[in-house]
């Protein structure tokens, strides 16, 4: 627990900038959905036979995950795409429904006799509305924006996937990293600004609901929230700045450091401001986030590139693919910057103990004994051209039952736990040396090169010819060895990445 | 002569399966009161709606001051109209100075008038407003609501007033008192009233003439004292209700019933 206050202390700004994010999203959509949800809610209760068509959809919307959603809404121009705009979008649409229930609960609920009596005494349906209905209704609403929020809060946290910020960054981060000080750090928060949320809004519930209506009270703590809201998100518009270079990421180790890296690098050189859309939850998300503007550049691998943006066969040679790749990128409006240095292909890894008593040396190797092991693989390898089909086949691999699938990052601890036997991980990944694995040699050359290198809008190269200096001089100066020693750093030593970032570029 | 202040002719209106009114005829002059009276069921509540126009006919004309109700802009004809329910309908959100005050603050009153209004109100119904204004509907009793609910149904002065049961809920001790109220003020002001009872004794209490509702049908409608000799079976036993209750009754209406007591 005092770790995390330590990294609270130490990344006091970002920490403050991403609660303030985290409210202002919440803040934004809840808003937004009583705007839609409660006129939504009327209507619905005006119309008994519309009614449960339209709590169903909501119903249903509910139940996509969030993570689903956003994979959704990707594609979709205008209220799609990457960053705090979707992230709204998605979080409006989960607070729909409790908002529209509870304002057709309340609605309904309203005794006969009272509404009759508005009408004889020659109310109009507005008057009727405004004047009786929705005041009677009210604590219900609340009660639904009650909910909205709190779920808010949680799926807020989900939203860093695609870049939106907001608390769940840490979580991201810390997931990553393997890094429960870092999760933790995310996650308490959140937790603590869920219950915070609960409270208030229940306080404001009561007041309404209390006959003898002391409106004013109830005006004041609606204020105080209206006020903290404003508070809190200043320091997330503060950290927003209109010109800034918006540098993304995936979402594991390696690409943080490599995000960060870039950024300093453009910070250094050009003294332009950088916005980190680091975290960003996998390579299309990256993709359609710097198609659509939302990034500017990211740093990507050209066998990935390849294969995964460009849909191409998989190749072999390391210059061609860099080739092919680029011609791609310079047709849809990006750029390709040379290459960082250093490789970072898929490693079949096992553990050490494994390796020495089998005699394990290279993939090969691992056919005769596959029978009676367990593989566990990230959800992008089970999929990708170059990933697992591919490599059973080349190999002749057939483990003891399908692969289990787990998120990326987990896949070294399920391996050192001995849950798994092997795994396709990073050949850079500092957590190999951390954890004692070891890298079985790809000696029929299965996997193509996955030669890092920053790939930016070109529009923004031109806007800024400074920054495709400052990526260019990056070109080459990052090996394998510097690679894996920075994950190594940030996953095993918990060192912060900015600073593990900032030492490299100062060598 | 003076022409109707609500008139229904020919009228007929069905609910699904069942007609509520059935070529159903009715007259009442400006000034009286008439008293309805029905087993529940009856269609006593329908006929009221079809005045103020919550409901329309399926056939026949409903006219107020000579004017189908059809043809009326149903928030002016409202507006013209007070209402008073069964179970009052008072506004739980409002204090009982803002549910009297609602009518004139929708007719566009400023809130000093409305207020001063709602205070004579009040004490006309025998509520001080001093008291009783920002108290809350949950506060009161059953009969302070109900007098609340009159005074709201007639904050903007309405020449017509429409009562659903209105003191069917009250004891019968507070029930006779608001009897007794309802004649005063009704002496003052002279309005056109139809009320609605399940209850042959109250309708000869309140009404200047008497209806007896049945089947969808006016069976029998007059001046009390007339009406006590009707030889119509369905009206003889609804009059024998009567008696046996007025026996229990307060002195308050006992002058009023003393002609029917004499006379059964």
């Amino acid at each position: 627990m005092s770790r995390v206050f330590h990294f609270w202390l130490s990344h006091r700004a970002e920490t403050t900038a991403l609660l303030g994010q985290h409210v202002l999203l919440v803040a934004i959509s809840t808003l937004a959905a009583v705007v839609v949800g409660v006129p939504l809610g009327i209507f619905a209760a005006r119309r008994p036979r519309l009614a449960s068509p339209i709590v169903g959809v909501a119903n249903i919307v509910q139940t996509i995950p969030s993570l689903a959603m956003f994979g959704f809404l990707l594609p979709v121009p205008l209220i799609g795409g990457v960053g705090a705009r979707a992230a709204i979008v998605v979080l409006i649409l989960y607070g729909l429904l409790p908002i529209v229930r509870t304002t057709i609960a309340g609605l309904n609920g309203i005794d006969a006799s009272v509404r009759e009596a508005g009408l004889a005494m020659g109310m109009t349906p507005r008057e009727l509305l405004t004047l009786v209905e929705l005041p009677l209704a009210l604590p219900s609403i609340v009660a639904g924006v009650r909910v909205a929020a709190v779920v808010g809060v949680g799926a807020a946290t989900i939203a860093a996937a695609i870049g939106a910020g907001g608390l769940g960054e840490y979580i991201y981060r810390g997931l990553s990293m393997v890094d429960t000080t870092v999760i933790l750090a995310g996650a308490i928060p959140a937790a603590l600004l869920a219950l915070a949320v609960d409270g208030l809004l229940l306080v404001a519930e009561r007041q309404l609901t209390t006959r003898r209506r002391r409106s004013g009270r109830a005006v004041a703590v609606v204020g105080a929230v209206v006020a903290i809201v404003a508070l809190i998100s200043s320091a997330a518009l503060a950290r927003r700045a209109s010109d800034a270079i918006v540098v993304g990421s995936k979402n594991f180790t390696e690409q943080l450091v490599l995000g960060e890296l870039v950024a300093q690098a453009i910070e250094r050189d050009t003294g332009l401001p950088v916005d980190r859309r680091l975290n960003l939850g996998g390579t299309l998300i990256c993709d359609r986030a710097l198609l659509t503007g939302d990034v500017d550049v990211y740093v990507e691998y050209t066998g990935t590139a390849l294969t995964a943006v460009f849909h191409q066969p998989v190749a072999r040679d390391a210059s061609t693919v860099f080739a092919s790749v680029r011609d791609d990128y310079a047709r849809t409006g990006r750029t390709l910057l040379p290459p960082l240095g250093f490789n970072n292909t898929f490693a079949i890894l096992v553990r050490a103990d494994d390796a020495r008593s089998l005699g394990l040396k290279t993939i090969a190797d691992l056919a005769p004994v596959a029978a009676q092991w367990r593989a566990g693989f990230g959800y992008e390898f089970l999929e990708r051209p170059d990933g697992f089909p591919g490599l059973a086949a080349t190999y002749g691999l057939r483990f003891s039952g399908p692969p289990r699938v787990m998120d990326l990052t987990l896949t070294y601890r399920a391996l050192a736990a001995g849950q798994v036997d092997v795994i396709a991980g990073d050949a850079t990944a500092g957590l190999i040396k951390g954890l004692n694995l070891v890298q079985l040699e790809d000696n029929r050359h299965y996997f193509p090169p996955y030669d890092a290198a920053p790939v930016a809008r070109a529009a923004t190269l031109l806007r800024h010819p400074e920054v495709r200096s400052a990526l260019e001089k990056l070109g080459g100066r990052v090996s394998a060895a510097d690679m894996r020693a920075m994950n190594y750093a940030a996953d095993v030593e918990h060192k912060d990445i900015r600073q593990i970032v900032g030492d490299f570029l100062s060598r | 002569m003076p022409s109707a202040a609500i008139e229904f002719v020919d009228v007929t209106f069905s609910r699904p399966g069942l007609r509520v009114l059935d070529h159903f005829n009715l007259l009442v002059e400006p000034g009286n009161v008439l008293a309805l009276v029905g087993r529940s069921g009856a269609g006593k509540s329908t006929l009221l709606k079809l005045v103020n126009r919550l409901l329309v006919p399926d056939a026949g004309t409903v006219r107020v001051d000579g004017r189908d109700t059809r043809e009326w802009d149903p928030i002016v004809l409202r507006r013209r109209i007070g209402y008073v329910l069964q179970d009052v309908g008072l506004f739980p959100h409002m204090d009982v100075a803002a549910n009297v005050m609602i009518v004139p603050r929708l007719a566009g009153w400023d809130s000093e008038r409305a207020r001063g209004r709602a205070g004579e109100l009040l004490d006309l119904v025998g509520l001080r407003a001093g008291e009783f204004a920002a108290r809350w509907p949950d506060e009161l009793s059953g009969g302070q609501r109900q007098r609340v609910g009159v005074a709201r149904a007639l904050a903007v002065d309405p020449p017509i007033l429409l009562m659903d049961e209105p003191f069917g809920a009250l004891d019968p001790v507070t029930r006779v008192e608001l009897h007794a109220e309802f004649r005063r003020i009704q002496d003052r002001l002279r309005k056109t009233v139809i009320i609605v009872t399940h209850d042959m004794g109250e309708a000869f209490a309140l009404g200047d003439l008497v209806g007896v509702l049945d089947e969808g049908r006016l069976i029998a409608c007059d001046r009390p004292e007339v009406l006590v000799q009707s030889k119509d079976p369905r009206v003889k036993r609804l009059l024998d209700s009567v008696t046996t209750l007025t026996r229990a009754r307060g002195s308050t209406t006992r002058a009023r019933e003393s002609t029917l007591e004499r006379e059964v």
